[in-house]
């Protein structure tokens, strides 16, 4: 007996003598490409952190690529952190972190409207600047939200081009991704009144949601082709979604025969626009969605704007942006993406 | 580690148990509890020179914020431990309990009374994985990897992939709520009442020497009087309901309801009390030791995060620390080529398992 | 150590109740009371339920296919997860194994550009049976639960897959067609994958039904203290199961990378319980020394079955863990009880023939 408690007292303190090795291999030697993706530190006190979604997601890499060449023109200190997952409450634990370190600003895409928003307004409390880009919060949670597209446009272009793919009727689903997402849930929104206004021969039978994770938009693209016998046409407001939409499709005996089509990135898509999976899809520069956001933050942190309605600032090789209503910066109109224009793009 | 004070008078008389025995100051601090806690002083000193930011009171209300629902859930599971048994299905349980609770506020029911109802609902959780385990007769292991799948299940059933993220603000500012100008949160007293209470209960009452006895043995412990099945039951109901609490409070803390709260929070449980120096054969532990083992997993993941290192690697360091608690004393008696009485692995899976 | 008859339940058959009069009455009655032959009606059920309700589920292409393809990988699971919890233990990180794996599967494409595909199969093999090799030498040396080692070894190695990973994805356009093209493919309309599935099955089961070092694996579980007296090799056994069930979770890792084709770091997450819900609700005692493989392997194919049945029949597929959880808690509730009656039936027969 007496042995064997000396043992768990020294196990403790070799677990112990471990613990702090660990602890000190992690805070020294950050190798981990997810957390300090080509940290650059400038001379100035600038700094700026983004905080995606979710990491590994080609959408969000593409947009940190532009944010992080906009830190390093105005010579900041840049930083990308973010979950694994894309859950309304993932991103809290990095909203407090950035709000420990002090960044002065963090541009955020929200998962959530409100379940960040606690975080968030604690994180301004402590003098940062919040900027949502892509997925908007609660207007209360931050300073600005620079928008890629407006709604309606969005909305709009993804209706036309369903319409035009399957010949103006027949059954259509949409494939959406996590349940909350506030920009995927805005546009359904306007679609099904697009939908019913201007296209009665279309009937939306349902609506799934993939969580932008890869294998379940798969699944859920198989069980939707499945159910509906009849199904015509997918629209995937989501690049992660159309993507693995359009994959299942490729593979399936209903290729040609069912359209997809929505919002995705060329390099995902492009095999199967050339393949005739996928006629058509649209979508904005993400790139240059970020590279305005990281400007939109340091024109709030240097003082240029405040956020309110009419304030202008430049946002470098982008030119002047003016804030619209809402503490709202807009970025542009969608783009289409097709045979003829994919192979010009690389993102 | 033997003590050698033996006198030279001692050596001419039979040696009586006292010679032997340790003295007061070494029982008291060279135990497990002492060294976890030395490792928690530790870690926060070298976070605090190494790390940038760590040293400040916002760290503190971060920690104390995060580190609630583990410590609010590694009560019960330190007792249930000891016992010899174990519940995997703690985070399920606080995921449905997060979910319910979601489900009454926007059904419109005044939040008391659905923090009521969903203590209701975890000790309905706790009453069946004790229904199973006293009643049924079955391995807490098998039953409670069952419950975890079927309670999450049902979470996910109810809410799918959405979540309710719209509470009344007055209730989620309680959870953000500090004492004064302290960084310290409003409802940490509650749970270090909770924590007084459970220390009580474990080390100074009847019932707590019965939850050792049955760690210890069980045969022994129904001898002696303890009612084990009932015993038992308490434990599941207890953790069933903390389980609750801590789902209610999550859900409060980030204002979102939804299936997937407190995934992999058993673990995390688990490996706190474990480190604390509870023997996962049940028998042996003290309530100081969880609580510094809770504080130390918690204040790694903190310094962590400040570090920029992501929490996946925070994971690594979990898992490593809970097979190292776990198989530290094997490997010290095996270097020290003494065997613990003979045994295989078969038969420790038995303290889990074993049923007649 | 058994008979070769195929219509024993291991271990041992039970007396019929009331004997048949002839053998083949008491053969019929014999593949009823085994637990394979009601889970194989159970999966018929579901799948003609799924079918009467729209027969796409079963008589489109898509869905035969889909039919047999989705458990395939699933199978090797619960296989490799029932030959550790024969012998007593469990392996909770079979579903980290899994991630990493096919993570390695996309990384050797990609960094080896032109290696054979039967190389890069042979390497997730290997993997997997070198991760399980660390659970089982920690089981086995340090005599400690299995159940806290491998939810240990389940988040040590799902954090160095992600730490390895970062978020990096592989996509389907990374690794070779010939490879992603076996997920979907059909020899004679039945899935690659599932043939593969198969064969290990046979082979598996085949091992722990008729040689000797099989048969102990049910030694061990059934009494460790007596197979260690009776001079088996306790360490080696534990150490192959683990070996065997993290080769397996290996070779499951490489074939989900060819059948989904994108992996990411959280690829496999949380699929443990139904590689544990599998082999359990196949007949697989948690308490070690009873079941069969081919037990587990139907278990796995009713619960994807159930998975696939579920949104044909109206119920949204998020209640299938529910599903598998009731399962789980009932398979073990039905087994505590026919170990109970079999018990009195021991003692009343004891008595009768003293």
């Amino acid at each position: 007996m007496l042995f064997h408690t000396t043992g768990r007292r020294l196990g403790a303190a070799a677990a112990i003598a471990v613990t702090i090795a660990l602890v000190a291999s992690g805070c020294s030697g950050s190798s981990d490409p997810k957390s300090t993706d080509g940290a650059s530190s400038g001379d100035s006190d600038l700094s700026i952190t983004f905080l995606p979604k979710n990491l590994g997601n080609p959408y969000f890499d593409t947009s940190s690529k532009g944010g992080k060449a906009a830190v390093e023109e105005l010579k900041g200190t840049f930083a990308e952190v973010g979950p694994s997952e894309a859950a309304p409450d993932s991103q809290v634990s990095y909203i407090q972190t950035a709000a420990q370190q002090g960044v002065s600003a963090l541009v955020i895409s929200a998962n959530d409207p409100t379940a960040i928003g606690s975080a968030l307004k604690e994180a301004m409390d402590a003098g940062t600047k919040v900027v949502t880009f892509d997925s908007d919060t609660d207007p209360q949670y931050r300073d600005l939200f620079v928008n890629q597209a407006d709604a309606e446009g969005i909305a709009k272009v993804q209706v036309d081009m369903i319409s035009d793919q399957i010949g103006d009727e027949g059954e259509i689903a949409i494939l959406s991704a996590a349940a909350n997402a506030t920009n995927q849930n805005a546009w359904i929104e306007l679609m099904k009144k697009d939908l019913e206004a201007n296209h009665p021969n279309i009937k939306l039978v349902e609506t799934v949601y993939g969580d932008d994770d890869d294998q379940m938009s798969f699944d859920k693209t198989a069980a939707l082709l499945q159910t509906y016998p009849n199904l015509k046409g997918i629209v995937a407001p989501t690049t992660v979604g159309i993507a693995s939409a359009a994959r299942y499709l490729s593979t399936s005996d209903k290729k040609g025969k069912v359209a997809i089509t929505g919002l995705g990135t060329p390099n995902q898509m492009r095999d199967y626009v050339e393949d005739g999976t996928v006629t058509e899809f649209a979508l904005w520069n993400p790139e240059d969605l970020g590279y305005l956001a990281a400007f939109a933050g340091a024109a709030l942190v240097d003082g240029t704007i405040t956020g309110k309605e009419g304030d202008t600032f430049t946002a470098g090789k982008l030119g002047e942006f003016t804030v619209g209503a809402d503490n709202t910066v807009l970025l542009g109109d969608p783009f289409k993406f097709n045979k003829d224009n994919i192979a010009d793009f690389d993102f | 580690m033997t003590t050698i004070w033996a006198s030279a008078k001692a050596n001419s008389r039979t040696k009586t148990y006292k010679d032997y025995a340790k003295p007061l100051w070494q029982r008291t601090l060279m135990t497990t509890e002492s060294a976890v806690i030395l490792g928690l002083i530790l870690v926060v000193a070298y976070a605090s020179i190494a790390v940038n930011n760590f040293a400040s009171d916002i760290t503190l209300y971060y920690l104390l914020r995060d580190i609630t629902p583990i410590l609010i859930i590694a009560l019960p599971m330190t007792l249930i431990i000891l016992t010899g048994d174990i519940d995997l299905s703690v985070a399920s349980i606080l995921a449905l309990s997060s979910v319910t609770f979601g489900m009454m506020v926007q059904g419109g029911w005044p939040v008391p009374l659905a923090i009521i109802g969903t203590l209701v609902v975890g000790l309905v959780c706790g009453a069946i994985n004790g229904f199973l385990v006293t009643v049924v007769g079955l391995p807490s292991l098998a039953v409670t990897i069952g419950t975890m799948a079927a309670f999450r299940g049902i979470a996910q059933g109810l809410l799918g992939t959405t979540a309710i993220t719209t509470f009344p603000e007055e209730w989620t500012n309680l959870t953000s709520m500090k004492i004064g100008s302290t960084g310290i949160p409003v409802l940490s007293i509650l749970v270090l009442v909770l924590i007084i209470v459970f220390a009580v209960i474990m080390h100074f009452t009847p019932f707590g020497r019965g939850i050792f006895a049955i760690g210890l043995s069980k045969e022994a412990a129904e001898f002696s009087g303890v009612n084990v099945q009932r015993t038992k039951m308490i434990l599941f109901l207890l953790a069933g309901l903390l389980s609750a609490l801590a789902g209610i409070y999550l859900t409060l803390k980030t204002s979102t309801a939804r299936a997937e709260n407190g995934t992999g929070l058993e673990l995390t449980v688990i490996a706190a009390v474990l480190l604390g120096g509870v023997s996962i054969f049940g028998g042996k532990g003290a309530m100081h030791g969880v609580i510094a083992g809770v504080f130390l997993i918690g204040t790694i993941e903190s310094a962590l995060r400040l570090a920029n290192v992501t929490s996946d690697v925070s994971r690594i360091i979990v898992g490593t620390l809970l097979v190292l608690s776990v198989i530290s004393p094997s490997i010290l008696a095996w270097i020290r080529g003494r065997r613990r009485p003979a045994s295989t692995p078969g038969t420790q899976t038995q303290a889990f398992l074993a049923k007649s | 150590m058994t008979s070769t008859a195929q219509l024993t339940r291991d271990p041992a058959p039970l007396p019929p109740a009331t004997p048949g009069p002839n053998p083949v009455a008491r053969a019929i009655a014999a593949v009823f009371k085994r637990r394979e032959t009601s889970i194989i009606i159970a999966i018929l059920v579901v799948i003609a339920a799924a079918t009467i309700v729209n027969d796409q589920f079963l008589v489109s292409k898509d869905g035969f296919r889909n039919l047999l393809l989705n458990p395939s990988i699933y199978i090797l699971l619960s296989v490799g997860v029932a030959m550790v919890i024969i012998t007593r233990s469990v392996d909770l990180s079979v579903s980290s194994t899994l991630g990493l794996t096919a993570y390695l599967t996309g990384r050797l494409f990609i960094d080896f550009p032109g290696i054979p595909i039967v190389a890069v199969f042979i390497a997730g093999i290997i993997a997997g049976g070198l991760l399980g090799l660390v659970n089982g030498a920690l089981v086995a040396y340090a005599r400690v639960p299995a159940m806290v080692i491998t939810l240990g070894t389940m988040y040590a190695y799902r954090g160095i897959n992600v730490a390895w990973a970062g978020s990096n994805r592989i996509n389907p356009q990374d690794m070779p067609k010939e490879f992603t093209s076996l997920g979907t493919a059909q020899i004679l309309s039945i899935p690659v994958l599932t043939i593969i599935a198969v064969v290990v099955v046979i082979l598996l089961a085949w091992y722990m039904k008729n040689t000797r070092g099989g048969r102990e694996f049910y030694a061990l579980g059934s009494d460790p203290e007596a197979a260690q007296l009776y001079g088996l090799n306790v360490v080696k056994r534990n150490l192959i199961a683990f070996v065997l069930c993290g080769a397996l979770a290996g070779l499951a890792g490489v074939l989900y990378a060819a059948r989904y084709g994108t992996i990411d770091s959280a690829a496999g997450y949380g699929v443990e319980l139904t590689a544990i819900g599998g082999a359990v609700i196949g007949g697989v005692a948690i308490s070690g020394g009873v079941g069969t493989l081919w037990g587990a392997a139907f278990g796995a194919i009713l619960l994807l079955t159930i998975k696939s049945a579920l949104p044909v029949l109206g119920v949204q597929d998020f209640w299938q863990q529910a599903v598998v959880g009731v399962l789980i808690i009932g398979a073990i509730v039905l087994d505590r009880v026919l170990a109970l009656r079999q018990h009195k039936k021991l003692i009343t027969t004891k008595g009768a023939s003293s």
